[in-house]
């Protein structure tokens, strides 16, 4: 991502930019102020000479690229960050997020292991307990069930279980959820079961600015954090500020944001599901149902007080997560709400979009219906409203 | 290997004790003879020149460990004093957890003492062990006094980890435990040596795990990447003969366990003779720090207790086979006899030693005994650093919040 800043006077966003067409799948929303260049030759289009107010322009990024940015800023603030994982080095990264790390800083500190995911991420732990950071890379969380006794016995509870006394500053992230064909033992969602364990911190960055930011301030919390990632956003492009370019741009672990202001319904989404809720209030805003959209950004801790304070002006709450039904964040945010002063607020049943429970199928009619859709949010804020189509 | 080593054995002129295993298969233990310890060859002033017995050692793919080695009056004595209050330790603890000051798991090294202190004598302050959960002696050596190990095993909040941890989880300087998962501190130990050689600290880690362990899969995926990467890394087998209740031959298709590394080299050593084993873990330490990577040691050793306070050990062993063990090859008995002919310590001097230390070890359990437990609101503290907490953690009921 570089940085360029233009000012130029533009309408707010015409339908049918290449940007507008991105918004309209769901995947990208422009802040009230922000318009963003995605070729040169779309600046022209944005421009129709009537518009009154004047927009910086600023640029947009990768979720990738905000990843890739995030590692190698952190690596040169602090030699103590090192990465470790299959094809990290050598390969670039299997999804090209660790691109040009090896060539910067040397095989010292990008590693390329084997494939023994139980047995590398028992020596990033153990590196860790002896006060390196490392970042451990998982090629996808499906494959961390085979470490998972070393995040959360090694990892996780150590500076409980030495009363303080050692701790473990490490970073496991990779993609987690859904893909595209992968089949059901690649497509599995984690944010429930590493949620549920005290010790962790775990985040789930949406767009660019997630990405960046929280995986900045998982490399440098002193907890072990676990940073779900979503293979279909690695290629999206969203605008970002200048705040977001700058290295010392980091996010609060445990602070969810409101990305989209409503009053008539809360939807709280967490990882790609945010971009179809937001595409849902989009939907909606037409036929005047303002839905506020909240981006978890975080697991654990939940924001619980953002959700329970937007509840209590909206009165109704939807979540939307890719991850399984049962025992998922949606149940949890539900509970939580139930136990809350929320509670005497609700005009309607907290109600959950999720994956369906089953496991991934592999065939593409299938898999479309595996997950939520747009329509899925759409229809389920309007059963939380008992509103007719 | 057993019945080799039975054979070189009888060159001794002593009969090796042949034990039969449950259910009926004859099988040759290991075992050391009486005297058999190393022997004086000469002496000069404070030093000793020993020569170890040709089974002391054995060598996979690396030179042998030699038999002549040097040890001084201080080191004798300290190594002494050391496999003393490991004993004394875990007779205390045995007490304790009887009168049910101790609850939970319990997992003694009785027997085992010169395994912890031979390697401390053989290392620097800045060298790293790692272990499972038969942890105490090393968490002694390694500098935790013996009232923060006891009051850790009664739960007080004067225990190394205030009492949260318990006996499987007792750290301390370059210590990383103390872990409950069998095989887990394995590839720990070697990333603990991954961050030693990023660093470029002149230091190297000690990561032990028992004949149990010795058959988990990521003890080979540590092995493969230790030996890609050169980690100074000692991957140090404690074969006490028994994974809990199953014998070694029951649980491996091969027991010659310092052969397990395939293309790490590997030493087998007496894990009964704490000389044998500094001489051991020098020459471990040595090979790892000269750039050579990891190796593999296996120390040949026996627990008199059961895996732990749960389990009488006798179900799978014989009784006669505990008191050969004792009567023939203690670390201690075999240590205080070698004090003796080299005129380091008369009897006298050794049972007032003894006495001091024991009266150490009673003073600790006092201590510990008189200890408070930790305040209730520690159940919330330490999970996760000082400011990184989240806002509220929560208890059992909606209305057992704790705020940060």
């Amino acid at each position: 991502m570089s940085s360029l800043r233009l000012l130029a006077r533009a309408t707010p966003v015409n339908r049918s930019t290449p940007f507008a067409s991105i918004a309209r799948r769901g995947l990208a929303t422009p802040a009230k102020h922000q318009v963003s260049i995605v070729t040169g030759a779309t600046l022209s289009n944005l421009l129709d000479g009537d518009g009154e107010e004047i927009y910086e322009i600023v640029d947009r990024g990768k979720v990738r690229d905000a990843l890739n940015q995030a590692m190698e800023e952190e690596m040169r603030r602090d030699e103590k960050v090192f990465l470790l994982g299959e094809e990290v080095a050598q390969y670039n990264g299997a999804y090209k997020v660790s691109r040009g790390l090896l060539d910067k800083f040397g095989a010292k500190r990008v590693i390329d292991t084997p494939i023994t995911e139980m047995g590398f991420t028992g020596i990033a732990v153990g590196a860790a307990l002896k006060g390196l950071k490392p970042i451990c890379e998982f090629m996808t969380f499906n494959f961390a069930m085979q470490a998972i006794d070393q995040i959360v016995n090694s990892a996780a509870k150590t500076k409980y279980m030495s009363g303080g006394t050692v701790e473990c500053p490490i970073v496991f992230r990779g993609p987690n959820g859904a893909a595209a064909g992968v089949g059901a033992q690649h497509s599995q969602c984690y944010a429930a079961w590493y949620g549920s364990v005290p010790g962790l911190k775990v985040v789930s960055p949406w767009n660019a600015e997630d990405a960046k930011g929280l995986l900045k301030a998982a490399i440098r919390d002193p907890n072990p954090v676990v940073v779900l990632e979503n293979e279909l956003m690695y290629g999206v492009e969203f605008p970002v500020s200048e705040e977001v370019l700058k290295d010392d741009f980091v996010i609060e672990i445990g602070k969810a944001k409101v990305e989209k202001e409503g009053k008539d319904i809360t939807i709280v989404a967490h990882s790609k599901a945010v971009g179809e809720s937001i595409a849902a209030a989009e939907q909606l805003e037409k036929e005047g149902i303002k839905v506020e959209v909240i981006n978890l950004r975080s697991i654990r801790p939940l924001d619980i007080d953002t959700i329970v304070k937007s509840v209590k002006k909206t009165n109704h709450l939807v979540t939307v997560e890719g991850g399984w039904p049962q025992f998922g964040v949606g149940s949890e945010i539900a509970a939580q709400v139930l136990e809350s002063e929320a509670f005497d607020h609700l005009d309607a049943p907290v109600l959950r979009v999720t994956g369906a429970d089953i496991p991934t199928p592999y065939a593409k009619n299938l898999e479309e219906f595996a997950f939520p859709r747009v329509e899925t949010i759409v229809k389920t804020v309007r059963k939380s409203l008992e509103r007719k189509q | 290997m057993l019945t080799s080593l039975a054979r070189s054995a009888l060159t001794r002129a002593q009969p090796i004790i042949s034990i039969a295993a449950r259910p009926s298969s004859t099988r040759t233990l290991w075992s050391s003879l009486r005297r058999s310890f190393a022997t004086e060859v000469d002496q000069s002033g404070d030093t000793f020149h020993i020569r170890f017995r040709d089974n002391d050692f054995a060598s996979h793919k690396c030179e042998p460990i030699p038999l002549e080695a040097t040890t001084t009056k201080k080191e004798l004595v300290d190594l002494f004093r050391t496999m003393v209050a490991i004993r004394y330790l875990e007779s205390a603890c045995d007490q304790a957890y009887k009168s049910k000051l101790i609850r939970g798991f319990c997992h003694l090294s009785t027997g085992q003492e010169a395994v912890a202190a031979g390697m401390e004598a053989a290392i620097t302050k800045e060298d790293a062990i790692i272990t499972a959960y038969r942890c105490h002696g090393f968490a002694l050596t390694r500098g935790q006094s013996a009232t923060a190990i006891i009051a850790e095993l009664m739960g007080k909040e004067t225990g190394s980890s205030k009492g949260k941890g318990g006996s499987m989880h007792i750290f301390g300087p370059e210590f990383y435990g103390g872990n409950g998962i069998v095989g887990a501190q394995v590839p720990l130990g070697a990333g603990v040596a991954l961050a030693q050689k990023y660093m470029g600290l002149n230091a190297m880690t000690f990561s032990l795990y028992g004949d149990g362990a010795a058959n988990q899969g990521q003890v080979f995926e540590a092995y493969n990447m230790a030996k890609l990467w050169d980690l100074p890394v000692a991957f140090v087998c404690e074969n006490n003969l028994y994974g809990m209740g199953t014998s070694a031959a029951r649980a491996a298709a091969s027991t010659q366990y310092y052969t397990r590394g395939d293309y790490i080299p590997g030493i087998r050593v007496n894990g009964r003779d704490a000389l044998a084993v500094k001489a051991g873990c020098t020459y471990a330490r040595d090979w790892t720090l000269s750039g050579k990577g990891p190796i593999v040691m296996e120390m040949v050793t026996y627990r008199y207790g059961g895996h732990s306070m749960s389990d009488p050990g006798t179900t799978y062993r014989t009784r006669e086979e505990i008191q050969n063990m004792r009567s023939n090859s203690d670390p201690i008995t075999g240590h205080k006899q070698r004090l003796e002919e080299f005129g380091v310590l008369s009897a006298e001097e050794m049972k007032a030693i003894e006495k001091e230390i024991r009266a150490e070890i009673d003073q600790a359990v006092k201590d510990a005994k008189a200890a408070r437990e930790p305040d209730v609101k520690e159940l919330y503290t330490e999970i996760y650093c000082k400011g990184t907490e989240p806002v509220r953690a929560r208890g059992c009921a909606p209305d057992e919040v704790h705020t940060y």
